[in-house]
């Protein structure tokens, strides 16, 4: 018997795939298809090619425990997440509206510090946020762009608006696992790739290169380009080594690397020290260099930071990024797009309260049971509290954390997240979803052409992290003709 | 290129020809038992002195019976010569020098991690070994293969040799040590032990036949040497032949070779080239008969220590 999509549920959330009344959407329409000319078992067996070839593949993240590294294969999805052109069109504007404006606010405040003077942004928030490098103050990185790599969450509501829940601009990761879902996708799925016309990604480390490149301070030469990871313990570690191998660019721990009297960095290397032009530094800015920061830091390089600040290195991105970086600043980011650019933001924030303001704290502190409350400056999910699945208790707690530092904590309605169907033990479900497109910026700007679309595969899960029972798809835009 | 990626591509040469050594020598030693009648009582654990492994297997094991000697060697990643370990080592230095070697390395090696996960259990038995054997010893092939098909013959393709090659004449002499040095228990209960090979010896030939054999070697040997099959003639084939690639001879000279391609190699080239010198030079037969051979095959093995160390200290010691 073949699937069927009759009992398929479309109405709950928007789904990305299959219209309120049941119909796919013009996106989706031949996955749709095709998917309903299999049998559940043919999916199934897809489902199951799909894992394998996940696991020969080496797709895996890394889990630190016990103190041995767990290397996971990375949980996935066949049924690919469609998105159509036009839509997509108007996101990646958004996109690039969005870096273009951070990246003044950051050169910006490590200058002239205009956006601060003109009472745009408050200076105590900036100057005190535990992301403003004082050591970067009045740096001026080629191009004036600070955040060259960008990865933002998109979220879509439940009548399919996109919205921005936040910007990545530290070291963001998951660009692997978008370009090898595709790969994987292409070996188990090939006749839906003939149906559709979808745009290419495979380009994107072509265009990281090319972005890394141009930032070399030594013209004329031919630019020596490294990745510095952590090591091989750090969760994105296949990551680091994918895009290095993706780039024909050395994979460096700091050990690899140092800094010579001339203020230049230098790889060790069998022939002797090899200067090095531009380091995209998949670590924190407090690890870089231990002369400045953490001195601690085993993972840095002593001297990093002069060397950078000589000009005779450029890193990816640039310390100091981050200050952008940071629930509270995000709130702010469609006011720098007015102050900058003289724009509407095209992708709309998710309505945020700022309970360091006495009118918001008052608001949100009885909606604690229906607010998503989050500190400004964790990620992954970490010390937030998710009001509607909460318990009395924990909002007492949680209210008078918030009462002590309501500075730290700002406060969104919980979004229905959109849907895809996903293959799962009893069919074909809905699950909830999210996107991360990763943006580029040196002297021009590339939008990846959709991004990576994690989905929390436990029903009714809107936790999308890989760490807790997320996986992803491959993610499509399609271009209708 | 970077010295610790230099390091660690040298170290995925030599795991991945562990595994392939390791896995045709319980091949061979299995067959062999096979072969020989039982009088010949050859034990399992005559394996362990192969590899210098006594102490390690001591350790974990009370008997050296054939399930325990053949998990040791597979499954046990206690053992460090095991092909457990060695892939998990070739997989882990692999999983990090992924950013110069082809996707189709890195696959290949996990897939074989991943077989090796799912099957090993079953080649402890007798009856699944063969099988498993042969898959193991046709995926380390099919890497090299992928290895001269497509990489760039570089300094990551000379570390790689290097570390093949070294590995390689080292398992050799190892092998060349057990008939040279009558571990071979039947013989130690049928005469003195130390004494030579007597040529009326019934299994004589049949050892050295499957010496020859775990090193994949009969034909080749065959080709070149017409003659009865004869302790002289098979220890200076292996040691000696310039031709054949798992003689010692061979082996030296596609490690220089990749030494020389590489930058500040003096020290290095230097060193190999006095060992195959000597190597040339020496004479097996009287080294047979005047019991010379042990201490021969010992210094080779500490000249290959050395060799390792003079690797190292020229390209994988930061020198800043």
């Amino acid at each position: 018997m073949k699937f069927t999509w009759q009992d398929y549920d479309s109405r709950s959330f928007y789904d990305e795939l299959i219209g309120a009344r049941g119909g796919a959407r013009a996106a989706g329409r031949a996955v749709a298809k095709h998917i309903s000319s299999l049998t559940m078992d043919e999916i199934r067996e897809r489902q199951r090619a799909a894992e394998l070839a996940v696991k020969t593949m080496g797709i895996t993240f890394t889990v630190y425990n016990e103190g041995t590294n767990i290397d996971r294969t990375w949980p996935y999805d066949i049924i690919p997440r469609t998105i159509s052109g036009s839509d997509w069109d108007r996101v990646e504007a958004g996109l690039v509206q969005r870096l273009t404006a951070l990246n003044l606010f950051i050169d910006d405040v490590y200058n002239a510090q205009h956006i601060l003077n003109d009472g745009v942004v408050p200076r105590d928030l900036i100057l005190e946020s535990v992301n403003f490098r004082a050591a970067c103050v009045g740096m001026r990185p080629k191009h004036g762009v600070w955040a060259h790599i960008c990865g933002s969450d998109l979220i879509r509501d439940h009548d399919g608006t996109f919205y921005v829940l936040e910007d990545n601009l530290r070291v963001p990761s998951g660009v692997s696992y978008m370009l090898e879902n595709r790969k994987v996708n292409k070996r188990v799925f090939p006749e839906l790739f003939a149906a559709d016309n979808m745009r290419p990604i495979g380009e994107y480390t072509s265009h990281l290169f090319a972005m890394l490149a141009s930032l070399s301070p030594r013209l004329g030469e031919r630019p020596v380009v490294v990745v510095l990871t952590p090591g091989i313990y750090n969760s994105a570690y296949f990551e680091h080594s994918y895009l290095a191998q993706q780039m024909g660019a050395e994979l460096v721990e700091g050990g690899d690397l140092f800094v010579g009297p001339d203020d230049c960095v230098y790889m060790r290397t069998i022939a002797g020290p090899a200067r090095v032009d531009v380091i995209y530094r998949r670590i924190d800015d407090l690890f870089l260099d231990p002369d400045v920061f953490n001195p601690d830091s085993a993972l840095g390089v002593p001297g990093l930071m002069r060397a950078w600040l000589r000009g005779k290195v450029a890193l990816a991105n640039a310390p100091g990024a981050g200050v952008a970086d940071d629930k509270a600043v995000y709130t702010y980011v469609p006011d720098m797009i007015r102050y900058y650019l003289e724009q509407d933001a095209i992708l709309p924030n998710v309505d945020t309260y700022r309970c360091g303001e006495r009118e918001s704290c008052a608001y949100v502190l009885p909606l604690l049971d229906k607010l998503v409350v989050k500190p400004v400056n964790e990620s992954g999910g970490y010390g937030m509290l998710v009001g509607p699945t909460s318990t009395a208790e924990e909002r007492r707690v949680f209210a008078r954390r918030l009462r002590a530092n309501p500075r730290n904590y700002v406060a969104q309605p919980l979004i229905s997240l959109s849907t895809c169907p996903t293959v799962c033990g009893s069919g074909i479900e809905p699950r909830h979803l999210d996107l991360r497109p990763f943006i580029l910026q040196g002297a021009k700007h590339y939008v990846t052409p959709g991004g990576l679309t994690r989905v929390a595969l436990k029903k009714g899960s809107f936790v999308v992290n890989s760490s807790q029972g997320g996986g992803s798809k491959d993610t499509w835009i399609v271009d209708c003709a | 290129m970077l010295s610790r990626v230099a390091e660690r591509i040298y170290w995925l040469g030599r795991y991945l020809e562990r595994i392939e050594n390791t896995a045709r020598l319980v091949g061979v030693y299995g067959n062999v038992l096979l072969d020989l009648p039982r009088p010949a009582k050859l034990k399992w654990d005559t394996l362990i002195a192969i590899t210098g492994s006594g102490a390690a297997f001591a350790e974990r094991h009370a008997r050296a019976d054939e399930r325990s000697v053949v998990r040791f060697y597979l499954a046990d990643r206690a053992n460090p010569i095991s092909v457990a370990s060695s892939a998990d080592n070739a997989r882990e230095n692999a999983r990090t020098v992924r950013e110069i070697t082809p996707s189709s390395i890195w696959e290949g090696i996990n897939d074989l991690h991943i077989y090796l996960q799912d099957n090993i259990d079953s080649a402890v038995a007798r009856r699944g070994r063969d099988a498993f054997l042969r898959r193991v010893i046709e995926s380390c092939q099919y890497l090299v293969g992928c290895m001269a098909g497509s990489m760039s013959r570089d300094a990551a393709y000379h570390f790689l040799r290097a570390g093949r090659y070294l590995e390689r004449a080292d398992m050799t002499s190892r092998i060349v040590d057990v008939g040279t040095a009558n571990v071979f228990p039947w013989e130690a209960s049928g005469r003195e032990e130390g004494a030579a090979v007597r040529d009326s010896d019934p299994y004589e030939s049949m050892l050295w036949m499957s010496v020859l054999r775990s090193l994949n070697a009969l034909q080749m040997y065959r080709r070149q040497v017409p003659e009865r099959i004869c302790a002289e003639q098979v220890v200076a084939f292996l040691l000696q032949d310039e031709g054949f690639p798992r003689a010692i001879a061979n082996c030296l000279d596609a490690l220089q070779s990749c030494l020389r391609n590489l930058p500040g190699n003096k020290a290095a080239v230097a060193m190999v080239a006095a060992a195959i010198e000597r190597l040339a030079k020496a004479d097996i037969a009287t080294l047979l008969q005047q019991q010379g051979m042990f201490e021969f095959i010992d210094h080779m093995q500490i000249e290959f220590n050395e060799m390792h160390a003079v690797i190292r200290a020229s390209w994988f010691e930061p020198q800043v």
